[in-house]
């Protein structure tokens, strides 16, 4: 193995891993503030269906991005209302908004492009292309930096930055603005919020929101960055992957980007070398890309440190009277 | 009395014609849906045009899971539709339990293979190997890296099959190419993943292909599509006619007949000889490869002629192209 394929499979890796991210991202917001969310899968979905079939009706792939964006909102806002408003069972509530994405997507593509719940194929202007940052054609002949910078770190979609500079922004909301640590503490003991005199019902639905958004763009990169147009079911489980790397990130941002990466990376290295392998034994790719949900399941076993989820996550509040 | 005899003749007409009209022939689609833009896409195109032509109507499926292939055929077969036109390779072994029990309902299977076939069912087969090998020298001779690319869908042996005789096809035209294989994954959702598809395609262009066949249904568009996004890079299509996807992108595409397979099972109807495995070759026209306004400008004269002259050579029998059927491995390209 060459730098070179090093440097491409990274590049790989970088793509598959940011829907990873944002919707990491968007779990990580829902849930310290003690909404569970299980519903990422079918938020990417609609989100990706919403953000496709809008850009190729109007040809403008920012109007996809808003009603991408918008999509997502709703249903997050749908789940907030279950889970705050009325105190339902988030993980019921998630599970039934990926069902109904997962069939609103294809009947609502089927009645308006007839192809079978496909969009059609995205061009040009409807669909985010790739930015090339500046020198990188001139660095390419650099050695070392030059591929890293011109190859894996140029060339990405404009989605692909926001993401990356999110895991930053997230972190700095969380932990050194007032709203952070008032949203980390409605996920911990939202009895003592309310008591301070803060709305636990505000403050949750204003994740829901934020989730909404991060979750949206991760369906708008799947539709219109890395691929070009939406086809049904094409999330493909990415919802509950980003879960997994939530949980393998303990939900702290600055860690799900590594987990993000990882996981991407394992499913990139799955792409280049379908067998790998190790002299005595043969690794089948199903191995690589079962490889997330097994580092889940250990770290979840406690093995590695453990991940302890925000304390009031999964129970609506009620305030006492 | 003569007007009970009336009315008894009329109730007779009406029972006849009802069960002319539940004979009404059957499609059921495999997972990737009917609008797959490949296989099951050029099925439903054979359907519609026998609906065209005759005004008749058919009863359709998409399936959307593993477990209601037999309940699909079943469900047909009580409507009493028939023939039932069953598209993949994984409907023979339903169709093989189903048809037992619906001895006056004719079956098809596209794609598949049964041991034995019953006395009801006609299993049609393409010879894919034959056509992936027309594609396979067209792709050699347009590759200018020396390395062309294979791109599966689900790993199963007719996907092999494919990847065989392109592989033969490359190297009998320039026997130094490489020739890089991937499968998408070992599940049917391996039908229908454009972005893994994509990155597959991307890893392949990595690796200096420069021509890529996607025999991977809905997982195709991503191929089709990551490759049309590369410069310099060319894609070949699979079953229908792609070329259109991407106009001067698609180098061709290798043709399966599957709409004509379709049209000529719905349309003779009752009269469908069964009990027997019809097989269709480049001799049948049942294979080929695309030439359309789209892909002129790519393939060549010496292309066109190097290719037609294989063509007659594969039907005249002096070239063999080796299925992997025979031995169910490769000659030529390992897995």
């Amino acid at each position: 193995m060459d730098f070179l394929t090093i440097i491409q499979i990274l590049d790989s890796a970088l793509r598959m891993a940011t829907p990873l991210l944002l919707a990491c991202l968007a779990g990580l917001i829902s849930e310290r503030s003690g909404i569970f969310d299980i519903g990422l899968e079918g938020k990417i979905l609609v989100s990706a269906f919403f953000s496709a079939a809008v850009a190729s009706l109007t040809g403008s792939v920012w109007l996809g991005l808003l009603a991408g964006v918008t999509v997502s909102v709703v249903f997050s806002l749908v789940h907030g209302m279950a889970s705050i408003t009325f105190r339902g069972n988030q993980l019921i509530s998630g599970v039934a908004l990926n069902f109904l994405a997962s069939g609103l997507t294809v009947l609502v593509g089927e009645t308006w492009f007839g192809l079978g719940g496909r969009t059609p194929t995205l061009e040009g202007a409807e669909r985010f292309n790739p930015i090339t940052l500046p020198f990188a054609d001139a660095l390419r002949d650099v050695p070392i930096l030059g591929p890293i910078y011109s190859t894996l770190l140029s060339g990405h979609t404009l989605l692909v930055y926001v993401a990356l500079l999110l895991v930053p922004t997230v972190w700095y909301v969380l932990y050194r603005t007032r709203f952070g640590l008032r949203m980390r503490a409605v996920g911990e003991n939202p009895a003592a919020v309310d008591t301070a005199g803060i709305s636990v019902i505000r403050l949750r639905y204003t994740a829901m929101v934020i989730a909404g958004v991060l979750c949206g763009l991760a369906g708008i990169y799947l539709a219109t960055g890395l691929s070009s147009g939406f086809g049904k079911e094409m999330s493909a489980g990415r919802g509950f992957i980003a879960l997994a790397a939530l949980i393998f990130a303990k939900w702290k941002p600055v860690p799900a980007l590594g987990a993000t990466l990882l996981f991407g990376l394992l499913q990139a290295i799955a792409i280049r070398y379908p067998k790998i392998d190790l002299g005595f034994i043969t690794l089948p790719s199903q191995f690589m890309e079962a490889l997330p949900y097994i580092l889940t399941v250990i770290i979840l076993a406690g093995f590695i440190g453990k991940a302890i989820p925000p304390k009031a996550g999964g129970q609506p509040y009620v305030k006492e009277r | 009395m003569t007007l009970m005899k009336n009315l008894l003749g009329a109730a007779a007409a009406v029972a006849v014609t009802a069960g002319a009209a539940l004979a009404d022939p059957a499609v059921i689609f495999d997972l990737g849906g009917k609008f797959d833009k490949s296989f099951n896409e050029a099925a439903y195109n054979g359907a519609k045009r026998w609906a065209d032509e005759t005004g008749g109507k058919y009863l359709e499926i998409e399936l959307q899971s593993e477990a209601q292939r037999e309940q699909a055929l079943r469900r047909f077969a009580e409507a009493g539709a028939s023939p039932i036109v069953t598209t993949g390779f994984a409907m023979a072994d339903p169709v093989a339990n189903v048809s037992a029990d619906y001895p006056d309902t004719k079956f098809v299977n596209i794609d598949g293979f049964l041991p034995e076939i019953p006395s009801n069912v006609q299993m049609i087969a393409f010879e894919e190997h034959q056509g992936s090998y027309l594609v396979g020298v067209l792709a050699a001779m347009a590759s200018k890296s020396g390395t062309v690319g294979f791109i599966g869908g689900m790993d199963v042996p007719l996907i092999r099959h494919f990847a065989c005789g392109y592989a033969q096809g490359a190297l009998a035209t320039n026997p130094g190419i490489k020739i890089v294989a991937n499968m998408t994954g070992n599940t049917p959702t391996a039908w229908n993943d454009p972005v893994r598809g994509g990155e597959l395609a991307k890893a392949q262009i990595a690796q200096g292909a420069d021509v890529v066949y996607a025999a991977a249904g809905g997982t195709g568009i991503g191929v089709l599509q990551a490759t049309a996004d590369a410069d310099g890079v060319l894609s070949i299509g699979v079953d229908s006619n792609q070329n259109h996807l991407h106009p001067g992108k698609v180098l061709t595409s290798m043709l399966k007949r599957v709409d004509v397979a379709v049209y000529e099972a719905m349309k003779a109807g009752g009269d469908l000889e069964t009990g027997i495995q019809v097989r269709l070759g480049l001799a049948e026209e049942g294979v080929g490869y695309a030439l359309d306004d789209n892909n002129a400008s790519l393939v060549s004269g010496d292309m066109e002629a190097a290719a037609e002259d294989a063509k007659a050579k594969i039907i005249a029998g002096d070239i063999d192209v080796v299925a992997y059927y025979t031995n169910d491995s490769c000659p030529v390209l390992d897995f």
